[in-house]
């Protein structure tokens, strides 16, 4: 019944979206206003069908309903509601299906919010949007059946791969998702501005909201990834350069390219083509990476298929590439810009200095990625890229993007002149400097560690000058108390004190990653009932190892009492656990999550007679102000995009 | 001026194809550098309670697979064939080693049964031989030589043609 419903479901609603293609086509082309209309009206059914089919799947994963085959595959009648509801997109099918639930909602969202204005841009952008979503229900009706039948109907699942069958789950693919599919907004608009023409600022500043809250998702769900990996996985990083890792990277970085490089076009005027350029490459990168994950065609430890998924992704991702490069080519006259720069020492040259980095980065990033593929096919060798690449790259680039984070939000538009760069950075320049040479007085000789603290102090230092003496203004000019002022001020500037906001977050979040990989430390030891390792300053005594039954799996637990300087500390119990159908085990983590940092302990064998246990014992300083960073991003972002109540109402053309 | 134009799409013609390449290469088919190299020594301790250790195969050409009852599809495809060339060359000198990575007993015993395997099988506790051997997944299969080289690495299931092959050319070596 289900599967009947459901496939009939996703064929219609395919239907639906070539009409609304047709339609809004047909609508821009003759410009009459009732096709388009006719086209809104066929999203909104669109994405009412999307959502029947999501709800069809559900229903028959939360029922345990066997007949369908993926509800056979990744859940079994005794998961917990919520994981059979994440059963959803557990694996491709449910996961594509998911992915356009998601894309016919943003349509939607545009064809609702946009119903009266923009009526050039809007039947491209919808055609567009739609384009995306006609090309999953494509995937999920001729390769991925995500309603398959399944004959004979077994008596139960296999059920979800254990280690997502935990909270996280619910959120962090949620997350990625949202990001990845958030990116197409912009996208639509841009590819629509270049289509009809209008290429000024219209579609920037549009589509700038859309932007901000995208890169959010996805710099949440890739900031969640690496914790959910942190604390679960028990190999106790965060972060492993693996392609599928990768592929949420680069989007990530383009996307942040585009969010700063946007900002010179609505001010200046320029890099019309550069912005058109990093929008088109964030969302093909978006798809790359899908393509990555689908296709099998690199090792990951993320990827969760093959076959002809794989060439249907790359066939869309060429047709993508072909469409907007060849949407730029036929503009390209009408594109080069007016604007030049008027000084290197100026903020724009400062924002364009930060694109070159993070597209250094991310060229970096993917040719580190596909140069397996390279060599196979340039030499005929078999090779893999790993950490050392990357980090060796990232760390000079992404130091000085931390330096450029202190410059750009401070230096002044046009021309910097000597005493604008005096006042800003002489201060902060002379903090850095001071608490630089105190830290190398203090013992501190690692060089780029030093480099970091030195950047990071700096940017601190313009921050806090900027917003000090922006206060101090305020008090002495308007008579505020300097609460009311800060207040006053942040409120009024949402855009750019976010951003600063931000860029404190980025600041701890690197702070966090530089002195974690630089300071951590690891020792393994086999211990006997009552005998104790140490790691610095702690000592670790193995109290007892217990085996136990849990409602899906047997788990086993070391308890060690944890002692630091000879002071107790409580215990840590890290295990494994043992399901039925899965034949390895799988690490259960604990750790003692603190500012300064993290004890993290890890059962790696024991043996059955609870004679001894291997405990791996990890100290990772300062890794927690990764996650405390990612949460300053979130508060920035926020403050950035709550609508701004100006009186004089100069910004409401910034809101999309 | 017009056809300069058309460059521009065409850059993504190279990233096209190479991401298309991928599909005709295995990233799981990695060479290992263990090949014409010693085989580690182990000892395995057989699913009927016996033990071997591979030294005492010196002399013999040795195929070493390793399974796993959870391997589903691959290592079921390929253990008849397994089983039937060692009932073809056994005569002629050729030993055939199973050993199960990361399986419990009981269900070792149930997929040699079920296979009717009559070469000597064992499991690997600890992933003690798996890791000596380097092995990434299962199967992969170990073409060991008379003078205890290894030959060949094979990864994924073997199919009939294969797997005589390989087994020819081991019979081939001094």
């Amino acid at each position: 019944m289900v599967s009947t419903l459901g496939g009939f479901v996703l064929y219609l609603a395919f239907g639906v979206t070539c009409y609304a293609i047709g339609a809004a086509l047909w609508g821009a082309r003759t410009g009459r206003a009732d096709w388009t209309a006719s086209s809104r009206h066929a999203v909104l059914a669109h994405f009412a069908l999307v959502t029947l089919a999501i709800l069809l799947l559900e229903y028959a994963l939360i029922r345990s309903d066997f007949s369908l085959r993926y509800v056979v595959n990744n859940s079994t009648r005794s998961s917990l509601l919520q994981y059979k509801i994440a059963g959803l997109w557990g694996s491709l099918e449910g996961s594509l299906l998911l992915w356009e639930w998601l894309q016919a909602l943003l349509a939607a969202l545009v064809a609702i919010r946009y119903r009266v204005r923009h009526p050039q841009l809007l039947p491209h952008v919808l055609a567009i949007l739609q384009g995306i979503s006609a090309f999953f229900l494509l995937v999920m009706t001729v390769a991925v059946h995500p309603f398959a039948r399944m004959v004979p109907v077994p008596l139960d699942g296999r059920g979800l791969n254990p280690l997502l069958e935990v909270t996280d789950m619910l959120i962090h693919p949620l997350l990625l998702y949202l990001g990845y599919v958030g990116f197409s907004v912009p996208f639509a608009f841009a590819m629509a501005a270049l289509i009809t023409g209008r290429l000024s600022e219209e579609w920037l500043t549009i589509t700038r909201r859309w932007t901000v809250v995208a890169w959010l998702l996805l710099t949440g769900g890739i900031f969640y990834g690496g914790w959910w990996s942190y604390r679960t996985l028990g190999w106790g990083g965060y972060w492993a350069w693996d392609p599928v890792e990768n592929a949420s990277f680069m989007p990530w970085l383009t996307g942040t390219a585009f969010i700063h490089s946007v900002m010179i076009q609505e001010r200046k005027r320029m890099l019309k083509v550069w912005n058109l350029v990093l929008i088109a490459l964030t969302f093909s990168l978006v798809i790359f990476g899908t393509f990555l994950t689908r296709s099998g065609i690199l090792a990951s430890v993320h990827a969760f298929a093959d076959g002809p998924v794989g060439a249907l992704f790359l066939g869309f991702l060429a047709v993508l590439l072909f469409f907007a490069l060849g949407l730029l080519a036929y503009r390209s006259d009408r594109l080069w810009g007016r604007g030049q720069l008027d000084s290197l020492v100026s903020r724009e040259s400062a924002f364009l200095l930060n694109n070159v980095v993070l597209i250094g980065i991310c060229f970096t990033v993917f040719l580190g990625t596909v140069f397996p593929l390279l060599a196979e096919a340039l030499r005929g060798t078999k090779m893999s890229v790993g950490a050392p690449y990357f980090n060796r790259v990232s760390v000079p680039l992404g130091l000085a993007l931390l330096l450029l984070m202190g410059v750009g939000p401070l230096i002044a538009w046009g021309r910097a002149s000597l005493d604008n760069l005096r006042r800003n950075f002489v201060k902060p320049l002379l903090l850095a400097l001071l608490a630089t040479a105190l830290a190398g007085a203090l013992g501190l000789r690692h060089v780029e560690m030093l480099a970091v603290f030195f950047c990071s102090v700096f940017v601190v230092g313009t921050i806090l000058f900027e917003v000090t003496v922006a206060t101090r203004t305020r008090v002495r000019t308007m008579g505020e108390s300097p609460w009311a002022a800060f207040g006053t001020l942040l409120l009024g500037n949402r855009r750019r004190y976010g951003g600063l906001i931000v860029h404190l977050g980025v600041v701890l979040t690197i702070l966090g990653i530089a002195v974690s990989s630089v300071y951590k430390s690891e020792h393994e030891q086999t211990l006997k009932p009552g005998e104790s390792m140490a790691i610095g300053a702690y000592a670790l005594r193995l109290e007892r190892l217990l085996a136990g039954e849990r409602p899906t799996h047997i788990l086993v637990t070391a308890t060690l009492g944890v002692s630091k300087d000879g002071r107790a500390l409580g215990e840590l119990s890290p295990g494994q656990r043992f399901y039925p159908n899965q034949q390895s085990p799988f690490a259960s983590v604990d750790a003692r999550y603190r500012l300064d940092e993290d004890l993290y302990v890890v059962l790696s064998a024991f043996e059955r007679d609870g004679s001894s246990a291997t405990i791996k014992a990890m100290r990772n300083p300062m890794i927690s102000w990764i996650w405390i960073g990612g949460l300053v991003i979130l508060l920035g972002v926020i403050v950035a995009v709550l609508p701004e109540r100006r009186r004089d109402g100069g910004t409401s053309s910034a809101r999309g | 001026m017009a056809w300069k134009k058309l460059l521009i799409p065409l850059a993504a013609v190279p990233v096209v194809l190479l991401l298309a390449y991928g599909f005709w290469t295995d990233p799981r088919s990695i060479p290992s550098p263990l090949v014409e190299k010693p085989a580690p020594d182990f000892r395995l301790t057989l699913l009927d309670g016996s033990a071997v250790s591979l030294r005492s195969y010196l002399g013999k050409p040795v195929v070493l697979n390793f399974w796993a009852s959870w391997c589903y599809p691959a290592c079921y495809e390929e253990a008849p064939h397994l089983e039937a060339a060692w009932r073809a060359y056994r005569d002629r000198g050729l030993a055939v080693l199973g050993v199960a990575i990361q399986d419990t007993e009981a269900s070792a015993r149930e997929f040699a049964q079920k296979f009717n395997f009559t070469f000597p099988n064992g499991l690997d506790p600890g992933s003690k031989i798996s890791i000596d051997f380097g092995v990434y997944g299962v199967p992969e299969t170990f073409f060991i030589d008379r003078q205890g080289r290894i030959a060949a690495k094979h990864v994924g299931a073997l199919s009939p043609g294969a797997l005589d092959g390989q087994i020819r050319g081991l019979l081939a070596r001094p």
